[in-house]
């Protein structure tokens, strides 16, 4: 069975116990029609990036299925009755993730690394030898 | 006695030889290594859920950053537009932005 990944955006209104069986319930469309749902996440309230049916924020929700497509089908006809999702978008992808998604590791990761000098930022300036000062003892880094 | 020339060889130990510093001009972007961020080994995986990295390809105003400013490969750029709009559906990123300008 193919793989996908579902999102959808829960209006912020709706409490957030009400999303889990809300969530629940379109799990159990998957499986009804055979698929199965390898994990659920929950987002919880975000913000969003603009308004969406004059909502400024929403629940996410994140589903990753092995699912036949008649089961996707069925789901996002569900999602679109839905008067609560505001949102969603299922995507094709070649194998699921197991751990958990960039969206909750990124709460733990911290600006460095790799991060806040990908561009713009030039690096380090290459140290030159000059006969007029001695080593300097410690390297100047950059801001 | 105490010889002072003879500390100077070793200060310089941590030197980087890849930066080549040939650029110049008024691009702004001299003196990196042109290198595509997702094409070397440790490079992170392109997801439309990992905001935190996409934020990195979008301008202030929220377009996406040209590759020939980023160093992002020809194939990666691609994957990386995909992700962002995306994420432009989904509202994780804005379509687009009024603060700053661009």
């Amino acid at each position: 069975m193919p793989l996908y990944e579902s999102v959808f955006i829960v209006r912020q209104d709706v409490p957030a116990a009400q999303v889990e069986t809300l969530a629940a319930s379109f799990a159990e469309i998957i499986r009804a029609q055979g698929g199965q749902v390898a994990k659920t996440e929950q987002w919880g309230l975000r913000n969003l990036a603009y308004r969406i049916n004059k909502n400024k924020k929403g629940h996410y929700v994140l589903f990753n299925l092995d699912a036949p497509s008649a089961a996707v089908i069925e789901l996002e006809r569900n999602m679109r009755i839905n008067e609560d999702i505001l949102r969603y978008m299922t995507v094709r992808v070649e194998e699921l993730e197991t751990g958990p998604s960039a969206m909750l590791r990124k709460e733990e990761r911290s600006e460095r690394g790799f991060g806040d000098r990908s561009f713009g930022d030039r690096g380090d300036r290459p140290r030159r030898p000059r006969s007029d000062d001695a080593a300097p003892s410690s390297p100047t880094g950059d801001a | 006695m105490s010889f002072e020339p003879s500390e100077r060889g070793s200060g310089g130990g941590g030197d980087r030889p890849r930066r080549s510093f040939g650029g110049g001009g008024g691009g702004g972007f001299r003196g990196r290594p042109k290198s595509c961020p997702f094409s070397s080994k440790g490079a992170p995986k392109i997801d439309y859920k990992d905001v935190h990295l996409l934020r990195r390809f979008v301008s202030e105003r929220g377009k996406i950053v040209p590759s020939r400013i980023t160093a992002v490969s020809a194939k990666k750029q691609r994957e990386l537009t995909q992700a962002i709009k995306r994420a432009r559906f989904l509202a994780l990123l804005p379509y687009a932005d009024k603060r700053g300008g661009g």
